[in-house]
């Protein structure tokens, strides 16, 4: 294991560049101590994202060797075999500066897909008796624990190709939703989530599944989506 | 997997769609004369056969793996079912080209 | 309806290989067939059709080409694909 790792960091803008430094290798090292390190005392003026640094929050996420991850939660050990290491912004979003990405386009799609719970009782009302066992509950729990870290969007060659596409997170959200029982909204959301730019633009590379960093299945809720306004279309409701 | 397999699918996809004319235009000519039949006997056209029948299973199989994915309800298999489809393939490959 | 096309295409392209069977041979069985002749013309619709709808998704998101221009071209695409085929199917079972 050599001593000192060699790291690439895109610093700038959308034309900025990478640039190397070298950071003192040690045991259970993550590579967001690698960046902190690196803002810390080498380069004051690099600008990164963090807060939990425990793998709940989501904010440390960017490109760790082309591919996107937690940095809190990624081991150097994993990851730079050699002794090198390349870190960038998430994939598919603006950047801000160095490993800053602009996050507003993927919470904006977020509420184009209707992403946002809409309920017909009020604090009058009785609580809705919803059971934890039924199929539809099941299907959301599944799809619920997403907090919105943007891996899937950067991982999905979908959102690369195409401007328009609203992305795994948006849709899962949708997907929750659609089987929340207690849920008015959802003849607007499968509007929403019919079409060139939503649903069906997934082609099924489950990328986005491969890399969320709890594990959920994107893939399986659009799929779901699909089937859903395909049975809406059939009944004359979009 | 899904990814390459996706992106196989894709390729093949393209490839016969840009064959498919050239398919229609030798079938509605060749049958007419052996002569052609002699033609298509030379091993660059078998090789380009076997590729085109190898790319029309992939191309089956991926569409299939999609039709599986969207219309059936999700189960934990489905991840594995891009390796089924690529397996599918290679097998009808083979066995055209075992035939040859 | 185009996946069991494809299955039973394939079936048959084995079969005569695996045969060894001449064009001449071929024809003497395919001529005059009726019922092969409407399987062959349902399978090239399927796919005069199908074809164009896969590759709208690849020259949109590959090429960046959208809308109104992209989709006459595939419109004529599936009709030329259609004629040469059903002049195929002629040639084969006429």
């Amino acid at each position: 294991m050599s001593a000192v790792l060699k790291v690439r960091v895109w610093r700038g803008g959308a034309d900025g560049a990478f640039r190397e430094y070298e950071v003192p290798r040690r045991e259970s090292q993550t590579v967001l101590d690698v960046v902190t390190h690196i803002q810390r005392t080498l380069d004051p003026t690099l600008a990164y994202r963090y807060a939990c640094r425990v793998g709940m929050c989501g904010s440390c996420a960017m490109t760790v060797n082309g591919a996107p991850r937690w940095t809190c939660r990624t081991h150097v050990d994993k990851v730079a075999g050699d002794g090198r290491l390349t870190v960038g912004p998430l994939r598919n979003l603006p950047v801000i500066r160095d490993l800053v990405a602009d996050m507003r386009e993927f919470f904006d799609k977020w509420a184009h897909a209707k992403g946002r719970f809409e309920g017909a009782r009020t604090r009058a009302d009785d609580v809705e008796r919803v059971s934890p066992q039924s199929a539809a509950r099941r299907r959301a729990d599944a799809a619920i624990e997403c907090i919105g870290c943007g891996v899937c969007y950067a991982a999905c060659d979908v959102v690369a190709a195409n401007p328009d596409y609203l992305g795994p997170a948006a849709l899962n959200r949708a997907w929750t939703l659609v089987n929340d029982a207690r849920d008015t909204g959802n003849d607007e959301r499968l509007r929403a989530v019919a079409g060139d730019g939503a649903s069906l633009a997934c082609h099924t590379h489950m990328s986005c599944t491969e890399r969320c960093p709890k594990a959920l299945s994107p893939t399986a809720g659009i799929a779901g989506l699909k089937r859903a306004v395909a049975r809406a279309a059939l009944r004359g409701k979009l | 997997m899904s990814r390459a397999l996706a992106l196989a699918h894709r390729l093949s996809g393209v490839a016969l769609a840009l064959f498919l004319p050239a398919h229609f235009w030798v079938l509605a000519r060749a049958l007419q004369r052996d002569a052609f039949f002699a033609w298509t006997e030379q091993p660059a056209v078998k090789l380009a056969e076997w590729g085109l029948v190898t790319l029309l299973a992939l191309h089956l199989a991926g569409g299939l793996r999609v039709l599986a994915l969207e219309f059936l309800p999700w189960r934990d298999w489905a991840k594995a079912l891009a390796a089924l489809a690529a397996g599918f393939a290679i097998f009808a490959g083979l066995a055209f080209a075992l035939a040859l | 309806m185009l996946g069991v096309c494809v299955l039973v295409h394939l079936a048959t392209i084995i079969y005569a290989v695996q045969g060894g069977l001449t064009g001449a041979e071929i024809l003497a069985r395919t001529r005059g067939n009726v019922a092969w002749a409407a399987f062959y013309t349902v399978f090239v619709v399927a796919v005069a059709v199908h074809a164009p709808i896969g590759l709208r998704s690849v020259l949109a998101e590959w090429l960046g080409w959208r809308g109104r221009s992209r989709d006459f071209l595939l419109i004529a695409f599936a009709v030329v694909l259609a004629g040469m085929g059903l002049e195929a199917v002629r040639g084969v079972f006429a």
